[in-house]
Order: structure tokens, then C-alpha cells, then sequence
């Protein structure tokens, strides 16, 4: 028996295969909660579902707006609907880092695609089943991974700050569209990992420098959980 | 009337015809439907996403190309995807009206079809020989991935684009159980939903698995709808009990409420509701423009006399309101 808070939560994470998202995968799925995770591999996605078995792992590339529904009706059919939308992949842009002067047009729109446009597209495509979920009772809320390159101007992290400055806002505007609707939108900090993802920007990092990705997922677990509890005392119902 | 030709799902400047039960009617733009309702006024729509439901392949007999139109499963569950019922259609597409299309192969119990990745049986050819009832091969994951990768929204001849799966998908849209789009949700949008609360006006979901608006056969369209399954939440029952008057956005919710008697829980939707249905839970309809003779029009003769229907498909005719799922709409109340 599971008597997690987090138990029966049906939550999905993007960029579930590597780093912070493999992390939360494996404690969402430790606490007893329902969980989908998208990646773009297939080969990785059916590894790491193997890995925790109760888990649906679903390849697809967010960035790809053919793939948006296509990964929204495998996730709602694979939950039976949804309560949590954590928007964690991510893609840095240029690889290795660029001034913005020597960005190709190209990088930075992959760098929206990815950490932009993809997440608006996703949380659009599953807005009704987190109302739904809202009007049932449930908690109902979107996490957007963000960093602080998007709050401070690091010379080399243009593109990668640019649109992660946008999913910030981005995120800060659903939660005022959206709180009517019973919908929270918050935007989660991680700071420097040690990631797939850091190791692409910055290469030569100490690690002993950088905050374990387990660290960070357990954080947003203690946020899921705040929240819960929150949506239980107002609803007076239970949310799970 | 004329058909809507454009995957214009949500067009901001959509109209509604609002006939009262005295036959008056008054036109005005969809964003006025606040100012049609009342406060204790509870709208309720269905928030079944679409599934793309229409999936070309083989006869494995005959070798002849087919498509299959999925129609109809006996629940909402979303791990019970293999048995669906299913009409079949010949060679050719969505561009060809169902009614000119191919005759399919004849098909017996036992018959394979290759859909793309997707397997299926032919279990049982259901009195006609296009209706049949199939089973799909592999763990419901696999029958999923299949039915999200091969499948395309069905679709008819009155728009020629191919439709995507954001064109018929709802604001709305929650759970994937529709055949096809429960189109009356398209007139919703989360703004509107705002209006709507602000008035004191209440908004509530269930779930309804819309099956097949016309086959383009006269034998199959007359056994339409089949059974739909449904789903109605408890805190969409209270709603329900607690409301002034209720107004079914759709024909689906409509046939779910008034099958549901007032429960909140699962149920298979199998009656018809027509000039003779005395309708219980309903007090109002917001629904497509429809034409005289298809299913969904002989619905709304339970909300009134035919000569209020004369009145009002005269003043549609007149006005020139779009019809078909992507057109406009009506709001008929109930004499």
C-alpha cells in the first residue's frame, strides 16, 4: 500500500529519458503517482518505462507540432486523464554555446521550438483534461522548467535564455489567464545541474560543483505536494 | 444553409439562432450567448477529445483497399481498446460523398485487415453487411500507437482539407473516446467560459463517446446513433439537480442526461430520442445547424413542434447560418 500524497496523481513529464526528467520520473513513480513521460528516442523511452515498470513512456518530439496530439491522446489515454504537466525538455541551442552574434537562425529556432512552442502547444492541446481535473477537485497544475539564464544576461547563453526568459513569462501569464479555470501555472528554477544537458553547455564543469538532478526532482515533488494539499483544504474533498 | 467548407473549427464570428419555446427567434454572435441564459443557468457540454477514428488499409482476402471508420466500443475505459465496432468503406476517401463512395468486399467472420501497423479480426458482421464488430491485435498500448500514428479524423466530402487533430479537438476536449468531434463544444472557448461564470451561470462536463453522424448508407444511417458509452462526474450530477434549467451543449449531452436519469457513473447510451421522447433532465439545446432527415435533427423534435422547426430552419435558410460541425449554431428551448 501506498499512502504517498503524491499517490494516484497523474502527472506527465517532457524530456522524461535524461536528466531532471529521468529523476522525476523515477520519484513520481517511487511515490506512487501515475506517471507519462515523452522523449524524443525510442529506444531510451523503452528502457527507462522497462526501468519503472507502471510508467507510460511515449516517444515524440515536443518541438514537432504534428507530434502535440498525436503525444496529448497517448498521454490522456495512458492516464485516464491529468492532474500535473511538468514542461522539463529542453534543447540549449547551439551547440557548443554562441555569442548571439554567431547563432544561426536555425539554432534559435529550435531553441523556441523546443522550450517555447512546445510547451504552449502541449499545455493548449491538454487544458481540458487539467480543467477537468480542476472541476473534479483534483489539483490541476502546469510546472515549467526554467533557468536562470533566463532572468540574467550570460553572455553565450542567448538563445537557450531568450527562450527560457519566454517560458517564464509565458508561464506567469497562464497562471493569471488560467486560475479562474481552477489551472495553476508555475515556473521552477533547478539551478545547475548535473545534466546531459550542462555537460553539452558547459563541458569542463566540476560536477562536485553542481546540484544532483534527484535533488532538484525531490524539490518539485515537495511543490506537487504543497500544492495538493492546498487544493485538498479549499476543496475539502480529497484530491486523489 | 450551406455547408461550413473550411476547418474553421472556432470561427470568432460564428452566429446563434436563439428560438424560444413560442417559436420567436432572435440571431446573435456567439460571443452573446452569456445574454441568452440566465443566472442558475447550468450549461453542460461534452469533453470527449476525438480520436482519429478513420484508418485506411487491406483486406487480407481480397486484397482490396479499405477504411475502416471506428463507430463505437462498449466502454469509456481506456485499457478495454480492442473490440470496437466499425463500418466499412471501399477504395477512395473522405473527397468522394459517402454516399457515391465504393462498396467495400464483402467481409465473413474471421477476416483479417492489415491497417497500417494496426491488426484487426472481423469478429461478427452486425445485420448489415458494412457494420461489423472487429478486434484488434496487442496490448492496448500498441492499439493506441497505432490509432495515434495511422489514424486520420474522419471527415466528410463538404470539407476537402485534410482535417488534423486540433481541428477536431474541442477546447474542451479531455478524453479521448469520441468517433467523432462532439462539434457543438466548438462553439466554447475559454473566454466565453469566463463570461459565463461571471454571470452566475454554471459549466459543467461529461463525457460522451460521439459515434458516426452518417454513413451515406439509407440502412446504416437509419440505426444511427448507435450505443454510446458515457461517463457523467458526480459533482456534474449535483450540477445537474441544482440547476434552473439545464442546457445540453449537444446532441450527446442530451442523449447522456436524459439516459442517465440524474445518476452520475457510467452508462451505454441506446435509446433514441425523437418527436415522441418526453425529455426529463434537458430544458434547452445548443446545437449545430443540422439538416431535416439526419439523426441529429430528429433529436431536436423533442424539444418542439415540428411547425417551431419549420419557423426555424426558414430563418437559417434566410439569414444564411453555416451548417455541418464547423458552422453555426442553434439554441432551442424546450416547449
Amino acid at each position: 500500500m501506498n499512502h504517498s500524497p503524491l499517490s494516484g496523481l497523474r502527472v506527465a513529464v517532457t524530456g522524461g529519458t535524461s536528466g531532471l526528467g529521468l529523476a522525476l520520473v523515477e520519484a513520481l513513480h517511487r511515490a506512487g503517482a501515475a506517471v507519462a513521460f515523452v522523449a524524443r528516442r525510442a529506444d531510451r523511452v523503452a528502457a527507462v518505462a522497462a526501468r519503472f515498470p507502471g510508467t507510460h513512456g511515449l516517444a515524440g518530439d515536443v518541438s514537432v507540432k504534428e507530434d502535440t496530439h498525436r503525444l496529448a491522446l497517448r498521454i490522456l489515454a495512458a492516464l485516464g486523464g491529468l492532474d500535473v504537466l511538468i514542461h522539463n525538455a529542453s534543447s540549449l541551442g547551439p551547440v557548443p554555446l554562441a555569442p548571439l552574434a554567431d547563432t544561426d537562425c536555425e539554432a534559435l529556432e529550435e531553441a523556441l521550438a523546443t522550450n517555447l512552442l512546445g510547451p504552449f502547444r502541449l499545455t493548449k492541446a491538454l487544458l481540458g483534461a487539467l480543467t477537468a481535473a480542476a472541476r473534479e477537485g483534483r489539483p490541476a497544475l502546469v510546472i515549467h522548467v526554467v533557468s536562470d539564464a533566463g532572468a540574467v544576461a550570460y553572455p553565450g547563453w542567448g538563445a537557450y535564455g531568450a527562450s527560457k526568459a519566454a517560458l517564464w513569462h509565458l508561464s506567469r501569464i497562464w497562471d493569471e489567464e488560467l486560475r479562474p479555470h481552477g489551472v495553476r501555472s508555475l515556473a521552477f528554477d533547478p539551478g545547475d545541474m548535473d545534466t546531459p544537458l550542462h555537460a553539452l553547455a558547459v563541458p569542463d564543469a566540476d560536477p562536485a560543483t553542481l546540484e544532483r538532478p534527484e535533488r532538484s526532482a525531490s524539490r518539485i515533488l515537495a511543490l506537487l505536494e504543497e500544492h495538493a494539499h492546498a487544493r485538498r483544504d479549499r476543496a475539502g474533498t480529497p484530491a486523489a | 444553409m450551406h455547408a461550413a467548407t473550411a476547418p474553421a473549427p472556432r470561427r470568432p464570428d460564428a452566429r446563434i439562432l436563439a428560438v424560444g419555446s413560442d417559436g420567436r427567434t432572435r440571431t446573435v454572435p456567439r460571443t452573446a450567448l452569456p445574454d441568452l441564459l440566465r443566472p442558475g443557468d447550468l450549461l453542460v457540454a461534452n469533453d470527449a477529445a476525438t480520436i482519429p477514428a478513420s484508418l485506411r488499409g487491406i483486406h487480407r482476402g481480397t486484397g482490396a483497399t479499405v477504411e475502416v471508420r471506428l463507430a463505437g466500443r462498449r466502454s469509456l475505459a481506456f485499457d478495454d481498446v480492442r473490440g470496437f465496432t466499425a463500418v466499412l468503406f471501399g477504395a477512395g476517401d473522405h473527397r468522394t460523398p459517402t454516399e457515391l463512395r465504393p462498396l467495400p468486399p464483402l467481409v465473413a467472420p474471421g477476416d483479417a485487415l492489415d491497417l497500417g501497423p494496426l491488426r484487426a479480426t472481423v469478429l461478427e458482421v452486425l445485420g448489415h453487411p458494412r457494420l461489423l464488430r472487429l478486434r484488434f491485435e496487442g496490448p492496448a498500448a500498441q492499439v493506441w500507437d497505432g490509432i495515434a500514428r495511422h489514424g486520420r479524423p474522419i471527415q466528410y466530402a463538404y470539407v476537402p482539407e485534410p482535417l488534423a487533430l486540433w481541428d477536431v479537438w474541442t477546447r474542451i476536449a479531455a478524453h479521448p473516446v469520441a468517433f467523432e468531434a462532439p462539434s457543438a463544444g466548438f462553439l466554447l472557448d475559454w473566454e466565453l467560459l469566463g463570461h459565463l461564470a461571471g454571470r452566475g451561470i454554471g459549466f459543467a462536463t461529461l463525457t460522451h463517446a460521439a459515434g458516426l453522424s452518417s454513413t451515406g448508407d439509407p440502412a446504416l444511417d437509419a440505426r444511427l446513433p448507435l450505443d454510446e458509452a458515457y461517463f457523467i462526474p458526480e459533482a456534474t450530477a449535483r450540477a445537474v439537480a441544482a440547476a434552473q434549467r439545464v442546457v445540453a451543449v449537444g446532441t450527446t449531452v442530451t442523449r447522456a442526461l436524459e439516459h442517465a436519469g440524474g445518476r452520475s457513473g457510467h452508462g451505454l447510451a441506446t435509446q433514441r430520442i425523437g418527436p415522441g421522447t418526453r425529455l426529463r433532465a434537458v430544458d434547452a439545446i445548443l446545437t449545430g445547424v443540422h439538416a431535416p432527415g439526419e439523426s441529429h435533427f430528429a433529436l431536436l423534435r423533442a424539444f418542439a413542434r415540428d411547425p417551431v422547426l419549420e419557423g426555424m430552419n426558414a430563418t437559417l435558410e434566410r439569414e444564411g447560418f453555416r451548417s455541418h460541425e464547423f458552422g453555426e449554431a442553434v439554441l432551442l428551448y424546450r416547449s
